[in-house]
């Protein structure tokens, strides 16, 4: 942390900077030279990030920050602990690197510990960095801003919404001469648009790591439609319905099977991929035939981590194919004991690195139906255009809970014919997956609740029957 | 069943929890059982360097700032049965400077605290300020301060947590864990805890300048069952060990190690536990679970960022909206429900000497008798409200309620802990059990999920019995509630007294974009709810 007392050099702001790939080797190096531990690993994450905030038709809060973090991990022998700070000063580092060595130190023995690794190869680099997005300023998000705002005031609406742009590069380095650097930016602009009276709600929303693909006032246009089109919504009674879900509330649903790509919880019969009896469900069928679920690190439209934590390579990986189980992350201990190749980072837990398999990205094929073949086949429906508030019910069937949110509609035969009241509904991916009547062309989605931009999430449009609603709510 | 809160927060001694630990304590005690953790004070740099931030942003055309120094030291120790998981030190400083021009916020941060970078990011703060001008129709106008505030505020704690030997901790943790392993039935058990201690530094343009030690210490524990065919697990979480403003003495007073055996038997008995019939139930809530209710149906929705719209992209708005018919005529709930906001409650999250725009937080009500009478608010906010104070002959000031996570976010409005008081009777846990025929009894916050208005909720637990004839007949499973907010509140018929009092809550209060988490405690008695309706949650695959 240089921190000298005095007048300041420059009188304008200097500009912010990723740590470079040069500048990551330096630190890793200089990190590594202190260590004394049998092995120790330096992972470094350099970020940027700028939002903006409006509400009520103009500007709330915004925010820039710029941050390092740099952690260390030492292991004697099984022994491992880690420690991290944000300074990038010898005396900084040499403090890290002393308290995870004095911590490691004291650390009981780890029967799952796993060497690191050494030097890995990487495929090409992702195709997740844009100059557009990195060198976006407060003006351009202000203009991105105002390009909503005036769309919802010339409707005589209200709009809310966020937009965010992240730059980072993150490094892992080890004393076995591991080195891996990537960069990636982000972005996402999501807009919920009401009506003056509060009885109308719509949303709309992009995440991609090129800001320049946002079209702010289209965004805006769609979720001012949606507001004007919920008005007066009725309420219908739960239960089972058939629904065409819009690829966003997919994208809230599907993800979450990802959460259960374990194969170590499946194997020790806590997952809904356990097989009965033991082992997991590899090579079962798990959901309909037409359903294709995977992860690329290189997809140029979501584009991924090409390693973990521990500097382990992610690849292209089919987790499920045509509706059949083909693949759950086995970490580097669980691989070794359960005597299959590892194809995930980590092992031994947390002090291991993690990483997963999947690297942010989600992918599930789509089909070729439209939204608009979807309503006219239905005879009786509801349409969703994004779930709220989805936690957790029931991890033997990855249930959960969410409700519908800013644009609920009813579909009569064939045809939209009014919005309805919002609904609570609980219900796994899984059962929505295994009913399903049609697919949808897969487009990047912006499915995190939050609004930030989230892994690259793709998805198609779902027409899936029965689909459980289990309560009405009053909220707009 | 009737277990009071007495028997799960046990207070036990750090000698008796550790005697327990036996042989793997002795092998893994190779650290003495205290020191004196150094911890390097900047104060004198940081309030130059405040100042510096200061007249930066005023030289760059500011009309109000306030700056936030901070360092955060936290620890985290996770274990899974046998084993540790992870064991981690880590140390964030940096500078946070907010800046209002012409009305327009702008925000800067960065963790680079030399001159030169503070002073950019002054400016930058400024700079954004004015660039967000342009998305801007009406100026913000902030609530009178009152007078310059200067001081230091620590945390209450008796043991720094950072003062204990990690061995210790890892002793403790592994021996709760074999505690839960030995029940018959029980395959996992993960436990942990973490330790968060920030020094925070605040200066503003009002010539205020604050400096402030806070801690927060949050024990876990989490046990699996599995059924012998692999064809049904159940898990419980031991979650009545809520997170507190405390040092490591919290951590001893949650006798993890005897109620490691009490949660992993109810793991077990929740295997065999009876399905839930769907239907209408009175529910008696013990308060390790109905501070989670308070904080979702009542807390969030009384906030008043989220009544005037502000947060509609994400955290949502509110029922209880517009502010002017709302307050003082909302009937929210029973008489018996009297809701107070408070944050200088000892030992829990959200207490402060200052909140995060350096406004001394006041005690208010929220909630009189079932009647709404105020919101949270912020500097920002409470002119907003400034006709319902005059009305009610009080000055128009922030309620205190300014909050952010770390030195890299904006700050903005956060709930302070938000209480249910307790009643005038001193009824306790047993007394609502046995005033109640047809019930279900539940413990331990569980699945949770609200609108974004806070109408329509569902709440799960940990455990569930089922009540007949004013007693406990047996456990069920699969239990979840749904509830309309109002409806929900205006059932409360009986309420736990004073000695029944506890402070559940949690650090991962989400909210804002970017999301940011608040930690935020909920002070509640056990309390019964009339005729909500239970659904059953389980379903198979």
């Amino acid at each position: 942390m240089p921190h000298e007392p005095g007048a300041p050099r420059s009188l304008f702001p200097a500009p912010v900077t990723l740590l470079s790939r040069e500048d990551c080797d330096a630190i890793a190096k200089k990190v590594l030279s202190f260590a004394t531990a049998d092995e120790t690993r330096v992972t470094i994450s350099s970020t940027t990030q700028g939002n903006m905030r409006f509400a009520v038709n103009q500007a709330s809060t915004s925010g820039d920050n710029y941050d390092n973090v740099i952690s260390v991990r030492s292991v004697f022998g099984t022994r491992s602990a880690s420690s991290t700070t944000n300074s990038r000063d010898d005396a900084s580092l040499r403090a890290a690197v002393s308290r995870a060595e004095a911590l490691a130190k004291l650390a009981p023995e780890d029967p799952e510990a796993m060497p690191e690794l050494g030097p890995q190869q990487y495929g090409a680099d992702s195709p997740g960095w844009s100059e557009a997005t990195a060198s976006m300023e407060a003006a351009g998000r202000a203009a991105a801003v105002n390009a909503v705002t005036s769309v919802a005031k010339a409707a005589g609406l209200v709009s809310t919404g966020f937009m965010v742009t992240t730059a980072g590069a993150f490094a892992v380095a080890n004393s076995k001469g591991l080195f891996a650097y990537r960069r990636q930016t982000g972005a996402a602009l999501t807009t919920t648009v009401r009506t003056a009276d509060g009885k109308g709600s719509g949303w709309a929303g992009a995440s991609t790591n090129d800001v320049s693909k946002i079209d702010p006032a289209a965004l805006a246009r769609r979720a001012a439609d949606k507001a004007k089109r919920s008005v007066n919504a009725v309420a219908i009674e739960p239960g089972r319905y058939t629904v065409v879900l819009e690829p966003t509330a997919v994208g809230n649903l599907v993800q979450l099977i990802a959460g259960a790509f374990d194969a170590r919880s499946a194997d020790e019969g806590r997952s809904f991929f356990s097989k009965p009896g033991g082992g997991t469900k590899i090579g079962m069928k798990v959901l309909d035939e037409r359903v294709t679920i995977l992860s690329d690190p290189l997809d140029p439209d979501a584009p991924g981590a090409p390693f973990g934590g521990d500097g382990f390579p992610v690849t292209r990986r089919t987790w499920i194919e045509n509706g059949v189980l083909r693949s759950l992350n086995y970490d580097r201990y669980w691989a070794k004991k359960m005597g299959v190749p590892p194809n995930a980072g980590g092992g031994g837990g947390r002090g291991g690195g993690g990483g997963g398999g999947a690297g942010g990205s989600l992918r599930m094929l789509g089909g070729d139906a439209t939204l608009e073949e979807m309503i006219a086949s239905t005879e009786r429906g509801i349409l969703c255009t994004r779930f709220w508030y989805i936690r957790p019910v029931d991890q033997r069937t990855i249930l959960y809970t969410g409700l519908t949110r800013d644009g609920t509609f009813l579909i009569e035969k064939g045809k939209i014919t009014h919005p309805v009241k919002n609904l609570r509904w609980n219900e796994s991916p899984i059962f929505m997956l295994n009913n399903l009547e049609m697919l949808g062309r897969a487009e990047r989605v912006s499915a995190s609740e939050d609004g930030s931009p989230g892994g690259g999430i793709i998805m198609p449009a779902v027409k899936a029957r029965d689909f459980n609603f289990t309560s009405a709510s009053d909220a707009v | 069943m009737s277990i009071s809160r007495r028997d799960f927060v046990r207070t036990a001694s750090a000698a008796a929890a550790l005697s327990a630990i036996g042989s793997r304590a002795d092998a893994l005690s190779v650290a003495p059982s205290i020191f004196v953790p150094t911890y390097v004070t900047r104060a004198a740099e940081y309030k130059d360097l405040a100042m510096k931030a200061i007249d930066a942003a005023k030289g760059a055309g500011a009309d109000y700032a306030d700056v936030r120094i901070a360092q955060y030291r936290s620890q985290f120790v996770q274990t899974r049965e046998r084993r540790v998981q992870g064991l981690a030190d880590t140390e964030t400083a940096g500078i946070g400077i907010r800046t209002m021009v012409n009305g327009a916020w702008g925000f800067a941060a960065t963790a680079d605290l030399s001159v030169d970078a503070v002073v950019a990011t002054a400016r930058k703060s400024a700079a954004q300020a004015k660039a967000n001008r342009a998305a801007l129709t009406k100026p913000i106008t902030l609530a009178p301060y009152g007078k310059a505030q200067t001081g230091d505020w620590k945390s209450p704690i008796k043991t720094d947590p950072f003062s204990i030997p990690v061995a210790d901790k890892v002793a403790l943790l592994l021996a709760a864990n074999d505690a839960a392993l030995k029940v018959k039935g029980v395959r996992f058990a993960t436990s942990g805890m973490s330790f968060l201690r920030e020094e925070k530094t605040f200066a503003n343009t009002e010539g205020s300048y604050t400096t402030q030690t806070l801690y927060r210490c949050s024990p876990q524990m989490n046990i699996t069952a599995v059924s012998a065919d692999n064809t049904d697990f159940q898990t419980r979480s031991g979650n009545e060990i809520a997170p507190r403003g405390l040092g490591y003495e919290h951590v001893v007073d949650a006798d993890m190690i005897r109620n490691a055996t009490r949660w992993a038997e109810e793991a077990v008995q929740k295997l065999s536990a009876k399905p839930v019939d769907v239907g209408r139930y009175d529910l008696v809530l013990h308060p390790s679970h109905l501070w989670l209710t308070i904080h979702e149906s009542v807390a969030h929705p009384t906030e008043l960022d989220r009544a005037l719209g502000f947060e509609a992209n994400y955290a949502g708005t509110s029922f209880v909206s517009p502010p002017e018919k709302m307050l003082g005529q909302l009937k929210f709930g029973s008489k018996l429900m009297n809701i107070r906001a408070d944050r200088n409650q000892v030992g829990s999250l959200s207490a402060c000497g200052w909140d995060d725009e350096g406004v001394v937080p006041e005690s208010f009500d929220i909630i009189r008798n079932g009647v709404f009478v105020d919101y949270q608010t912020t500097r920002e906010q409470a002119p907003y409200l400034d006709w319902w104070y005059r009305k009610q002959g009080k000055p128009v000031r922030s309620h205190g309620n300014s909050y952010s996570q770390s030195w890299s976010d904006v700050q903005f409005q956060r709930m302070p802990n938000v209480n249910l008081l307790p009643g005038e009777k001193d009824h306790v846990w047993d007394d609502l059990i046995a005033a109640t025929d047809k019930g279900i009894a539940i413990m331990g916050d569980g699945s949770f999920s609200i609108d974004q208005q806070r109408y329509n909720a569902q709440f799960g637990g940990q455990v569930f019995y089922e009540i007949k004839g004013g007693k406990i007949v047996g456990m069920l499973k699969d239990v979840a509630y749904q509830m309309r907010t109002p409806e929900f509140w205006s059932s409360l018929d009986m309420i736990g007294g004073k000695r029944s009092y506890f402070l559940g809550g949690a650090n991962n209060d989400g909210k804002g974009q970017p999301s940011q988490s608040n930690a935020v405690s909920h002070g509640c008695v056990p309390s019964r709810f009339k005729q909500i309706n239970v659904i059953n949650t389980g379903r198979t695959a």
